[in-house]
């Protein structure tokens, strides 16, 4: 299966002169389309630094980043927003959902920041992928009204409105109990069996861990153990 | 666009008391600008008015002193037609005179009006004791020439015109023209009685006008003047009275600084409630723009923020400020019960106020608008 993430000798450096921190050290990394990927690491570690690097929010002080076959540490703003926008779908941990919109919204967002309005065909995608994730009965609850399990799976919902390749999500359970965490996951993989997104876990569950395809531990910038 | 706009609602009904906060702040800056200009116009309305709203605006004459207009009847006709925005045309014929009594004299300036356009420019009839004088021989005089030379209504007085010739008339009313000057100076009668009187014969010495809007006087002057080259000279009231306009001028301009100022605070005041709403929505705008929202989009948030709020603003301050001028005229009134001032409520002026502050909120948004496209989702994504 073809490539959907490669990174080439990627460093980050943070700061500059005596302050300098090298978070990250020639990292290279492939990602296969369709696996389920967790990364695995201290706090401290560079985990999240090298989320953020595939996901564009962050740039690489160096090395290259393909993302779907194309090259991003050298797309503009506004390249970069269009290919978050249609390809990469993000789960945080603080799920981060718009407290001003409903769970339905939300979910609905990505496609309206392409497409501006929601027709007929996006709202019933957007329903579906609600049923898709056990929501259809909160859908129009405020989303800063809903249990964190709940919002967390609204936004596992909004990051796959566009049909995303890949799906980034940064300890995604963090902040849940182990129950709702073994739903999330389960539904995570679900999707990545049933519809074939990529997915990119950050955890520090090893338990979860080893449910994926691969596993890649990280220490101190540098890729220790990939299986 | 609509998702910016969307979200902009959104982000306004959400921190609810802040955009009540906002809103009212522009009201308020608009509601005294309604107010402030619409006093200081009503009060230029009100001087103009009582200035020269009882006299002539407009006045041609013949250049040479001593010359008349012949064909006056022509020229009246002549302007009424051509010139819409000229009210009252209306000849005069007037000379110098004597009032002879007893053994005082007063000197008086005898002039011959038509009365009915006439009465338009000095509003004659409104103040008038007695009778408009109708046929030959009949005069009105003023008040204070009446009390000063104890004259009675019905009286007969001798005029004597400069070459000496001796007429006597019959005063038929009593008039008030509010300037105790004129009310002295002043005998009217018809223009047949001073054309004969003076020798006129069928001429007259000016044309008097009055116009719809008095600050047209100076281009309205120039037109008939370059229509009539020649001998005739056309004089308007801006000319004459170089001291009130200026007065004027100096009202509107203060007036104008008070509200370029209180739009000024407005602008700064919005601007940073603004910015500050920024900062609360950094995270909002931040995980936006990791779901891939462009920065201009993300802008447009904040600059249809402005324009709602300038909108709710502006709507707001206007009935608030016409709420407020109309408390004023209501309540501050003279111990005759008229308004202190007569406030001028210009429908234009009113809706110059709204769209100014409507510019003036959505310009203030370019600020936060600015810093909202600088924000770096990294920056929300790291700090949680």
């Amino acid at each position: 299966m073809a490539n959907v993430i490669e990174l080439k000798k990627i460093n980050k450096i943070y700061g500059s002169g005596q302050y300098q921190t090298h978070v990250l050290h020639d990292v290279d990394l492939d990602i296969k389309a369709g696996s389920f990927t967790s990364i695995i690491g201290q706090s401290g570690s560079g985990k999240s630094t090298l989320l953020n690097i595939v996901g564009t929010l962050d740039q690489p002080t160096n090395g290259e980043v393909w993302i779907n076959g194309n090259r991003t540490d050298q797309m503009n703003k506004k390249e970069l927003a269009i290919l978050r926008n249609r390809t990469l779908g993000f789960i945080f941990q603080f799920h981060y959902l718009l407290p001003e919109f409903t769970a339905f919204e939300n979910v609905l967002m990505p496609y309206r920041i392409e497409h501006g309005g929601a027709p007929k065909s996006a709202v019933e995608r957007a329903n579906e992928i609600m049923n898709l994730v056990g929501l259809e009965k909160v859908k129009n609850n405020p989303s800063g009204k809903m249990s964190g399990g709940q919002q967390q799976r609204t936004a596992i919902a909004r990051a796959l409105m566009n049909e995303p390749k890949i799906i980034l999500a940064d300890e995604p359970t963090g902040n849940l109990d182990t129950d709702t965490t073994e739903i999330i996951y389960n539904l995570m993989r679900e999707i990545n069996q049933t519809i074939g997104t990529t997915f990119v876990v950050i955890t520090h569950d090893r338990r979860i861990a080893e449910k994926a395809d691969r596993i890649i531990e990280i220490a101190d910038g540098r890729i220790v153990m990939d299986v | 666009m609509k998702l910016a706009f969307n979200i902009a609602v959104r982000f306004l009904r959400s921190g609810r008391g802040q955009t009540i906060l906002i809103a009212v702040g522009i009201a308020i800056g608009v509601s005294v600008q309604i107010f402030i200009g619409s006093l200081i116009q009503g009060l230029q309305i009100e001087l103009v008015d009582s200035t020269i709203g009882s006299q002539s605006q407009i006045t041609i004459s013949n250049k040479s002193d001593e010359a008349l207009i012949d064909n006056y009847s022509d020229l009246v006709q002549e302007i009424t037609g051509n010139y819409e925005t000229i009210r009252f045309v209306s000849a005069t014929a007037d000379g110098p005179a004597l009032l002879s009594l007893d053994e005082d004299s007063y000197s008086i300036l005898l002039r011959g009006l038509d009365f009915d356009t006439a009465d338009g420019i000095y509003k004659i009839s409104d103040k008038l004791e007695g009778n408009a004088p109708v046929s030959v021989g009949e005069v009105l005089i003023g008040r204070e020439l009446k009390e000063e030379a104890g004259i009675s209504l019905g009286d007969e007085i001798v005029l004597l015109s400069g070459e000496g010739k001796r007429e006597n008339m019959k005063v038929t009313g009593v008039f008030d023209l509010g300037v105790s000057n004129l009310n002295m100076s002043w005998v009217l009668s018809t223009l047949p009685t001073t054309q004969s009187f003076f020798g006129y014969e069928d001429k007259a010495t000016s044309i008097e006008m009055q116009l719809e809007d008095v600050f047209e006087a100076y281009t309205l002057a120039a037109d008939i003047q370059s229509a009539h080259a020649g001998d005739l000279t056309v004089e308007n009231w801006k000319d004459l009275n170089a001291s009130l306009l200026s007065g004027l001028n100096g009202q509107r301009v203060s007036s104008y600084m008070i509200q370029i100022f209180v739009m000024i605070s407005v602008l700064l005041g919005i601007a940073s409630v603004l910015a500050i709403t920024v900062i609360q929505k950094s995270r909002q705008i931040g995980i936006l723009k990791a779901m891939g929202i462009q920065d201009g989009q993300a802008s447009l948030i904040f600059i249809f923020q402005g324009l709602m709020l300038g909108i709710a603003g502006a709507i707001l301050g206007v009935l608030l400020g016409l709420g407020l001028s109309y408390a004023f005229t209501a309540f501050a009134l003279n111990p005759d019960g008229t308004p202190v001032v007569p406030l001028y409520i210009d429908p234009g002026f009113i809706a110059l106020s709204a769209a100014f502050a409507i510019t003036v909120s959505t310009i203030a948004a370019l600020i936060p608008a600015r810093k909202s496209s600088k924000l770096n989702p990294i920056e929300v994504i790291r700090n949680g």
